[in-house]
């Protein structure tokens, strides 16, 4: 089997979702990754088993990228195309697999075996087997779910590449203003430290900032938080927020809605902070402190520095 | 301006999900089904505002059974004009957004508006692929949509932080949340809705590129380890020895 990884870099590295992308293409065939712009190197996607680059050109708008994708699938005559479910994947990946007249797998959160592929579905709430019924296939997969590939320690070749891919057709008014300084996007957070309208009021939040800069976490926040403007839109998480799959959730004063449990039962572990022994959230959770957040936080921000 | 916003018929938020047939459908026995969070919030509300201030009219579509007719009401209830409904099954993304796309062709929109993902399916592809049969751009993930001096302006979230882009001529977009606020439907909108065209069109036959063939429940959680209140370094201690997290 042959396959595509599409890659995408930051400051000539592939980015951590897209390096998993790659490891799961490399599960599968013999992998040829394609990026866009900016390589240092071969970007570390040797050492996640890819065995040769092809590098198209910088500044591609969505619809650029999907064509430069499928002429690089075409060229090689893969059978698989394999990218990370992040903001760019989501835009490319629908496109490729049209322009491939393939089936899409969305959003997979484990490792390849055989033909039959695990995801998400109902936010979390189930998940799913499901398989393609086309000859080609596009796969995505869900950032911090299938894990970093083991490093082969290989370097891969890197080719200049180019396909016919059309005008821009997206005009960029203002670059990117980042919206989470310093830390972890949440899709790929590795720890996750989140609060709810337990906190009383955004004036707050330095206690859960303290915790999460304690551990290098990336915050999160309920939905009625964000709604009433006491934390930003984009750290709402949960079923209709981002959806996220942290090694660390850490949930401080939020009582476990359905909805919001719906975003973040895929962490591997769950820790709850909240006053109420009864807050339903106990129940999915793996370890959990009944008190008060404004006397238990600052000594667990504590605890953590000490050890 | 004129604009089709693509609605999906979605369980409700507090839906306990359980499967039959050997694990292979979603029993959708005494479920509530509701207008997808995003396509309504979002999509739709924002399409609204910008007809109610520059003219034009909102057209709503969705893929699916007569089993769809009443969130399709109840989203001409929030104040779209027209309900299309095309009439087929919905069973993936692509067979989802060929016939969307088929649909759209006869048409003249100035843009497709859809949600970020559907909160069953959640593939976050139907978007994208319409756009590429269509040949247009798509802006995944927009915060904010908005006319300036005739171009298309919004906002979209990327991997960076939020960027601002604009396009000319017609597109699709993806909402995610600050697009707009949610609005509740008033009595004058429900009875409205109840003579305002729902058109049902037959389907393409488009055909699906993938099958579930099983579903399954997360397994339960172990129970949780109470640590107590004064001894926050016995957690610190739990999540380094034992879960091995940090
Ligand atoms: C369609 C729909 C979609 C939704 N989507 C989402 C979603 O995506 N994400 C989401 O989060 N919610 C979502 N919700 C909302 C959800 O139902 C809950 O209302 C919400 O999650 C509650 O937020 P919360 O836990 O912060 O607040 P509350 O429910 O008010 O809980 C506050 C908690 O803080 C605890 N507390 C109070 N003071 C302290 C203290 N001093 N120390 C420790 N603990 C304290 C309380 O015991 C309580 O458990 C959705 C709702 C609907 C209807
Ligand atoms: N059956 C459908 N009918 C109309 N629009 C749909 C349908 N399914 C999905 N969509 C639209 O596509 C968006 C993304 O869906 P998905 O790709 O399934 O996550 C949704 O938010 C809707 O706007």
């Amino acid at each position: 089997m042959k396959c595509i990884a599409f890659i995408q870099t930051k400051a000539g590295q592939a980015s951590k979702a897209s390096l998993e992308a790659a490891g799961f293409a490399a599960g599968m065939g013999e992998t040829t990754a394609v990026v866009s712009g900016e390589l240092t190197g071969d970007g570390g996607l040797g050492n996640a088993g890819v065995s040769r680059v092809l590098q198209g050109p910088a500044d591609l708008d969505d619809s650029q990228l999907a064509r430069l994708v499928s002429a690089a699938a075409t060229q090689e005559g893969a059978d698989v195309v394999v990218c990370a479910q992040d903001h760019l994947g989501k835009a490319v990946a629908g496109r490729v697999a049209v322009r491939m007249q393939a089936g899409l797998v969305a959003g997979v959160t484990e490792a390849p075996e055989g033909a039959q592929f695990t995801r998400n579905v109902f936010s979390g709430k189930a998940s799913a087997q499901v398989k393609g019924t086309t000859d080609k296939l596009v796969i995505t997969t869900t950032p911090n779910a299938i894990g970093m590939p083991e490093g082969t320690g290989a370097t891969a070749a890197v080719e200049a590449f180019n396909a016919d891919l059309g005008d821009r057709k997206v005009e960029v008014l203002e670059a990117a203003q980042p919206s989470t300084e310093g830390r972890a996007p949440l899709p790929e957070a590795e720890l996750v430290v989140s609060a709810g309208r337990g906190m009383k009021g955004p004036e707050n939040w330095g206690i859960v900032e303290g915790l999460a800069d304690a551990i290098g976490a990336t915050t999160a926040c309920s939905r009625p938080v964000s709604d009433i403007g006491w934390r930003p839109h984009h750290e709402h998480v949960g079923q209709t927020g981002i959806a996220i799959r942290p090694n660390l959730y850490i949930a401080i004063g939020i009582s476990g809605a359905i909805q919001h449990l719906a975003g973040v039962n895929g962490s591997k572990v769950i820790v709850v902070i909240n006053k109420d022994p009864e807050a339903p959230f106990f129940k999915a959770a793996d370890y959990g402190i009944v008190g008060d957040a404004f006397e238990v936080v600052p000594k667990l921000t504590e605890a953590f520095q000490v050890l | 301006m004129e604009f089709l916003v693509c609605i999906s018929k979605a369980p409700d938020t507090t839906t306990r999900i359980a499967f039959t047939d050997g694990d292979t459908r979603f029993n959708e026995e005494g479920v509530q089904f509701i207008v997808n969070p995003y396509d309504e919030w979002y999509a739709l509300v924002r399409a609204l505002e910008i007809v109610e201030a520059q003219g034009g009219k909102v057209v709503i579509a969705s893929v699916g059974g007569a089993d769809c007719d009443p969130i399709l009401r109840k989203a001409l209830a929030i104040g779209a004009h027209e309900a299309v409904r095309i009439d087929a099954q919905p069973q993936d993304s692509a067979q989802v957004a060929a016939e969307i796309a088929a649909y759209a062709k006869g048409q003249s929109f100035d843009a497709i508006l859809c949600g970020k993902e559907t909160i069953d399916h959640n593939s976050s592809a139907v978007p994208a692929m319409i756009a590429e049969h269509l040949d247009v751009p798509c802006i995944a993930l927009c915060t904010s949509l908005d006319y300036e001096a005739g171009k298309a302006v919004m906002t979209r979230e990327t991997a960076n932080g939020i960027e601002k882009v604009a396009v000319n001529g017609s597109f699709v977009l993806s909402a995610s949340k600050g697009m707009a606020e949610q609005r509740i439907p008033n009595m004058r909108g429900i009875m409205a809705a109840r003579t305002k065209p729902l058109q049902v069109v037959a389907a393409q036959g488009a055909s699906a590129g993938t099958h579930i063939a099983q579903f399954a429940l997360p397994p339960e959680k172990a129970g949780v380890k109470l640590v107590d209140a004064d001894n926050p370094a016995e957690l610190v201690r739990l999540l380094r020895e034992e879960a091995k997290v940090i």
